[in-house]
């Protein structure tokens, strides 16, 4: 049945007309599809996987050598060489992805990935000259898995999913670690540095373009 | 579908009367829904160059999932209403076709998400 009012109505300036539940889901769904887009494309850009498998070799073949050296000073040169050099392979790979996508090198997602990632670095640094004058060597393999999957685990929050996921599997290997017999650090180090250095960058590499 | 005229970019001191993003009526407030970048590939391709200072169009393939055709037909369209900047170049021998957010494109995603927060307020109010 039809009404016909009488008289004119009075319209009010604003619509009073209420909007359908769906256009209200539609719009969220709008929001979220934007802000998804542009955290998968602010990442496709940041994070250098072929870096993380440059690095994971590095871990991987200093591992046996530090399992080698009779002394503390020897393993802990080795390691903090190794470290050294994956930081420069790592660095190398992030300029090259930047510059190869016309980025600028630290900017958006991949600034705030190194300045997240930056803190636990610093003090796994202080932390291992402390531990290392202390005569508590042991303790550095879980240690450094430990901090830099913290490091990981929170600079990944600006990343890919996969990224603090990484982070958290190198947590868990530092806290097992830090459990395990002294004499398996150099394994620890070179499944936490090397394989999942290895698996990951490998993940990020053929899903994010290198 | 909305008209793909071409036009300049917007100019900030005339307000505009037909163009592709945040147009009006007139003698209302609000901006109308843009239709142009409404579109779900559009509106992606939008929002991504949002977040980079460009992006191939193979990167835009990949991170969007779609068809070589899809992305050329919807990137025309944005190219058309000039969005999107794109330039051609050879990386060796292989063509290279990068896009970038042009001012203009960075304004109407910017009206358009002030057009959806806008929405959600209402209906909440509502």
């Amino acid at each position: 049945m039809c009404i016909i009012p009488a008289m004119a109505t009075v319209h009010p300036l604003r619509s009073a007309r209420p909007e359908p539940p769906t256009l209200h889901a539609r719009a969220m769904d709008n929001l979220r599809y934007i802000r998804e887009t542009m955290e998968r494309a602010a990442a496709f850009t940041a994070v250098p996987g072929w870096g993380m498998v440059a690095m994971g070799a590095i871990a991987l073949g200093a591992a046996p050598l530090a399992a080698r050296q009779a002394g503390p000073r020897g393993w802990l040169a080795i390691w903090v060489g190794a470290a050294a050099a994956a930081l420069a392979a790592g660095g190398a790979a992030l300029r090259r992805k930047a510059r190869a996508a016309r980025m600028p090198l630290l900017s958006g997602p991949g600034q705030k990935f190194a300045l997240s990632l930056a803190p636990p670095l610093a003090a796994g640094a202080l932390l291992t000259a402390a531990i290392a004058r202390a005569g508590l060597g042991e303790l550095l393999p879980g240690l450094w898995l430990l901090l830099y999957g913290a490091g990981v685990v929170t600079g990944g929050t600006f990343s890919i999913r996969v990224v603090p996921v990484m982070g958290l599997c190198f947590m868990l290997a530092g806290a097992l670690a830090l459990c395990a017999p002294a004499s398996w650090g150099d394994l620890f180090m070179a499944v936490g540095f090397g394989g999942l250095h290895l698996v990951f960058g490998l993940i990020i590499a053929r899903r994010y373009s290198g | 579908m909305a008209k793909s005229n071409a036009r300049p970019a917007d100019r900030p001191t005339k307000p505009r009367a037909e163009a592709p993003g945040g147009r009006r009526r007139a003698g209302e407030g609000a901006p109308e829904l843009n239709r142009l970048i409404h579109e779900r590939m559009r509106l992606g391709i939008v929002s991504a160059l949002a977040v980079n200072a460009s992006l191939t169009f193979n990167e835009l393939k990949e991170l969007l999932k779609t068809s070589d055709g899809n992305l050329s037909v919807h990137t025309r369209k944005l190219e058309e209403a000039q969005y999107v900047a794109c330039a051609k170049s050879f990386d060796g021998r292989i063509p290279r076709t990068e896009y970038r957010l042009t001012a203009a494109g960075r304004r109407a995603l910017e009206r358009y998400l002030d057009h959806m927060e806008a929405l959600i307020r209402a209906t909440r109010e509502g």
